[in-house]
């Protein structure tokens, strides 16, 4: 791993405490060129997890606080006329920026979220007839409150299937929070950070992460997981192709952060509760929120092959 | 552990699977209350409902089996018990608590998937009762298995039933047939004793509804027809009015057989009847097995046939029989009961003025008297009284063979030829499967010889003079009336008459292969593959045989995918790791990688931590990252060898 790796998690660690697996998480998604969902209460921390990765990484950010009179030009941009030239000039949105942070997407209507949702996945957005492209890198962290809260619009499953991961921050613990209360403010700890790398760098750092091996014995493992997923009864949808593609990516990313050239069973079983849980379903009980605990089941219902 | 839906659908739809073909023989308000039973217990499921109290079950139950008992006036039998084995059934699923009720739920469904069988053995039953075991197999291993989807479910069931299936084929080429129907009592199927030595009115007929095998016949050469297929029994000389008996012979003399030509060789398969006598065609000449041939040609054996008997004889189809009779026999062939029927000895006075010196003149006259006096052949002949002979001849005319060869052989004798009851076996059904004849009791047959001088005893078959289609072409054809075909009549258009003559030859082929492999065409299936001198004890043998040579194929394809799993030699000897450290009880999980097993050892057993770490790195080297060379294979395998704990 890169020195500028490590101090990248080595400064995010100090201010988000207590969270390390949620911030390598975050980072494997990102050197994945996944997308990130965070879903949790307000107020664990999930703007400041965005805001500092998009700081060390040098990157450039925008926040967009998603609402539910918010209309799909609101993100996008607009073209508005210009009395002097005589024509429509594009007056480009907040998604046009190398990252983003969606904050509360569930707020907003169904129309407004797909237009978020098309640009990350066309990686471009459409508008009036013309396509522009979105800036590379371009990565999403989305946040979104628990469905059960009033006024929300919780995304549809194939919405969900767009982002890489769904993580949860949770609250942290007592010797965490104790830091949290006892530190300085967040925000100045923000504005000290440095940028550890060049986008030249996080560019190839995204490209070693498509290098690193993957064995047969590793794919049939990964097929085993999936298989599982379609023939039991105890999920409602088995993970599609694209959640099989995301995890194998995930299980790389990771890999690279923990050092190796090489995909182990371990990285699978570490990004599978990141990369599955929000697109599992449990057919005997509809809370969302159990996707983690059905991860953890899956993990440990699949022998290793 | 309360049952899921699904599963609860699964039984429902069991249940409702085989005893739908039920439902157009129950009584209605049967087939009514186990429909309702069903849709409520699907509702229950779907709604999440608690189950009924148990002594609303309890009751309803009652009230069904009292509805039952008045319905048939009987709680036994097998109507009733079908009934009552399928309300309980359906009634069992509303009181699914536990995997147990759902176990019985599922064999019994099993169970009453034979009951379908008394009613209809057709394609279709068989065919919608094979879909059955399958839902039936598919929710059983749901029941197993608790969350496996429906697909590999149903996939899984459809393996299971097509392992089964050379298994199943096993049990139903090689299993020991009974005799006679399965399900009939004993006395049923072997009680029914074959030709006797006596012969009264009704004896024959009784005889022509029993369909149990006599005995086969293998001819060596070109069968003789229909017609000249004489198999002979007992002779009956002596008539006291109404019965004939074989009474003593008179005479010690062997008799005497001058070959005319056509001389014929076959093998007799005789099964056991308990009797000395055995059977060959008109008139034996040689037979291969210890006998004895009696003055008027009855082949006896040494003691009673009660097992089944194999011979080969030669007969003579043409031949003159005892020409030179001596007197005290032919006495015999003359007697007759005194005073009895006046009317039959009236005309057979006529007509032996009529021809004073010619016999054969006189046998045609009685032919032609039954050929054209208005007789009719039928099973079902009504009573005679004590002039039996006159009411038949002159009264009711309507009469069996016994009827038509005592007669006969009355008025000759009444006329003065001398005559004799012959009693065997006529015709024959030809197997095509095993080229053979089979003969039936239903083939009983009586006939009659007269003695005509130098051309000896001449047999003649009076009830060829009434019904020819019982010599021709057996019972059926001269018995019973053509059954009329409205529907073929109507001239259906060609493809449908096609369809149907089709369907009707795939029937047939079920018939004779499926419900008609019966110990005769299991004998004759097994005789043409090659396999000798077959007994029950040899083919429950061979049967056991190919259970056990069929489960140690499956065994092995198992067991040889097991070891294909871990033919990777990295993987072999890490799972060989795994096992020495599972020993010191530290099993690996299924799930568990090497990196966290190694981590979860290591932590147990500081003192091997390092080399654990070290194998762990080296496994993972070998199996997840690009392959490199056998050095580092060999390496890891001297690791894991050495490897102590």
């Amino acid at each position: 791993m890169t020195e500028a790796l490590k101090n990248i998690l080595a400064q995010t660690e100090q201010v988000i405490l207590g969270k390390p697996q949620q911030i390598r998480l975050a980072l494997a998604c990102l050197l994945a060129r996944g997308h990130l969902l965070i879903e949790d209460l307000p107020g664990v921390g999930k703007t400041t997890l965005a805001h500092v990765l998009a700081r060390t990484l040098g990157l450039q950010f925008q926040r967009i606080q998603f609402t539910s009179d918010m209309l799909p030009a609101d993100i996008l941009g607009v073209s508005i006329y210009q009395r002097e030239s005589g024509d429509f000039k594009f007056h480009a949105g907040p998604i046009f920026s190398q990252m983003i942070l969606a904050d509360e997407v569930n707020r907003a209507t169904p129309k407004t979220q797909s237009a978020l949702l098309e640009a990350m996945e066309e990686h471009q957005v459409t508008s009036e007839g013309e396509t522009r492209p979105l800036p590379s890198p371009f990565f999403v962290i989305a946040t979104q409150n628990p469905t059960n809260q009033i006024g929300t619009f919780p995304l549809p499953e194939s919405q969900l299937d767009r982002f890489m991961m769904r993580i949860q921050l949770g609250y942290p613990d007592a010797a965490a929070e104790r830091g949290l209360l006892s530190g300085v403010d967040r925000r100045d700890l923000i504005a000290d950070l440095q940028p550890q790398m060049q986008t030249s760098e996080l560019f190839a750092l995204q490209e070693q992460v498509r290098k690193v091996f993957v064995s047969p014995a590793l794919l049939d493992y990964v097929q085993a997981i999936l298989r599982h997923t379609r023939e039991s009864a105890r999920f409602v949808h088995g993970l599609s192709p694209r959640a099989g593609l995301s995890l194998l990516a995930a299980a790389r990313a990771w890999a690279l952060l923990d050092g190796r050239d090489a995909v182990i069973p371990e990285d699978v079983q570490a990004v599978l509760p990141g990369v599955a849980s929000h697109r599992l379903q449990s057919v005997h009980d509809t809370q969302a929120s159990d996707g983690e605990r059905l991860a953890r089941e899956l993990i440990e219902a699949v022998a290793i092959p | 552990m309360k049952l899921s839906a699904q599963l609860v659908y699964g039984l429902v739809a069991c249940i409702l699977m085989v005893s739908a073909p039920h439902a157009e023989h129950l009584p209605l308000w049967v087939s009514a209350e186990c429909g309702a039973l069903l849709l409520w217990r699907a509702w229950l499921a779907r709604s999440g409902k608690a189950l009924p109290p148990r002594w609303l079950l309890l009751g309803i139950t009652l009230l069904s089996v009292v509805g039952i008992a008045i319905g048939f006036r009987s709680l036994f039998g097998r109507e009733v018990g079908v009934t009552l084995l399928i309300l309980l059934s359906t009634l069992k699923l509303l009181e699914l608590k536990a995997v147990r009720d759902a176990t019985i739920v599922v064999y019994l469904s099993c169970f009453i998937i034979i009951t379908n069988f008394f009613y209809s053995q057709s394609i279709p039953t068989a065919l919608f009762m094979l879909a059955t075991l399958l839902v039936i197999l598919a929710t059983w291993v749901h029941m197993q298995t608790g969350d496996l989807a429906f697909k590999p479910r149903l996939r899984i069931g459809g393996m299971l039933l097509l392992q089964a299936i050379p298994l199943s084929l096993i049990l139903f080429v090689l299993f020991p047939r009974v005799q006679g129907p399965l399900w009939g009592l004993p006395q049923d199927a072997y009680a029914s004793s074959g030709l006797s030595d006596t012969m009264s009115p009704g004896s024959m007929s009784k005889l022509s509804l029993n369909d149990a095998v006599a005995f086969r016949v293998n001819f060596d050469g070109e069968a003789p027809s229909r017609d000249r297929m004489y198999w002979r029994g007992p002779v009956l000389w002596d008539f006291d009015g109404t019965t004939w008996k074989r009474g003593r012979n008179a005479t010690t003399q062997k008799s005497t057989l001058e070959d005319t030509g056509m001389s014929l060789g076959y093998t007799v398969t005789l099964e056991p009847h308990n009797k000395r006598w055995l059977f060959a065609l008109d008139m034996p000449d040689k037979l291969s097995i210890p006998h004895r041939l009696t003055p008027d040609f009855q082949l006896l054996s040494e003691k009673d046939v009660s097992t089944r008997l194999r011979y080969h004889a030669e007969s003579l189809l043409s031949y003159r029989a005892n020409p030179d009779e001596p007197p005290r026999q032919l006495q015999r062939a003359l007697n007759l009961p005194r005073g009895l029927n006046p009317q039959a000895h009236e005309l057979a006075q006529g007509w032996r003025t009529q021809h004073p010196d010619d016999d054969a003149a006189i046998v045609r006259e009685v032919l032609r008297h039954f050929n054209q006096g208005g007789f009719e052949y039928t099973l079902e002949p009504p009573l005679l009284g004590m002039n039996g002979v006159d009411e038949f001849l002159f009264q009711t005319r309507q009469g069996f063979c016994e009827h038509y060869a005592g007669s006969f052989v009355y008025l000759l004798r009444a006329a003065g030829v001398p005559a004799r009851v012959v009693t065997g076996y006529q015709g024959g059904e030809y197997n095509t499967l095993g080229d053979y004849y089979i003969l039936r009791q239903a083939d009983a047959h009586a006939w009659a010889e007269v003695w005509l001088g130098k051309r000896g005893w001449v047999r003649y078959d009076p009830t060829a003079a009434i019904a020819p289609a019982r010599i021709e072409s057996g019972l059926s054809a001269a018995v019973s009336n053509p059954a009329a075909l409205p529907f073929m009549a109507r001239n259906p258009p060609p493809w449908l008459r096609n369809l149907r003559f089709n369907w009707d030859a795939l029937a047939n082929q079920w018939n004779q292969w499926v419900l008609g492999y019966n110990s005769e065409t299991q004998f004759a299936f097994l005789t043409r593959l090659g396999m000798e001198d077959i007994s029950w004890q040899k083919l429950a043998l061979n049967m056991l045989a190919g259970i056990f040579i069929l489960v140690g194929v499956f065994t092995l394809l198992l067991l040889r995918r097991l070891v294909v799993r871990s033919s990777d030699p990295v993987q072999a000897s890490w799972l060989r790791l795994c096992r020495k450290l599972g020993k010191a009880g530290l099993p690996r999980a299924p799930h568990e990688g090497p990196l966290d097993y190694a981590a979860r050892v290591g932590a147990a057993h500081p003192e091997v931590a390092a080399s654990m770490d070290d194998l762990a790195a080296r496994y993972v080297a070998l199996r997840y990252r690009a392959p490199g060379d056998d050095t580092a294979l060999l390496a890891f395998k001297r690791a894991v060898a050495s490897f102590r704990l």
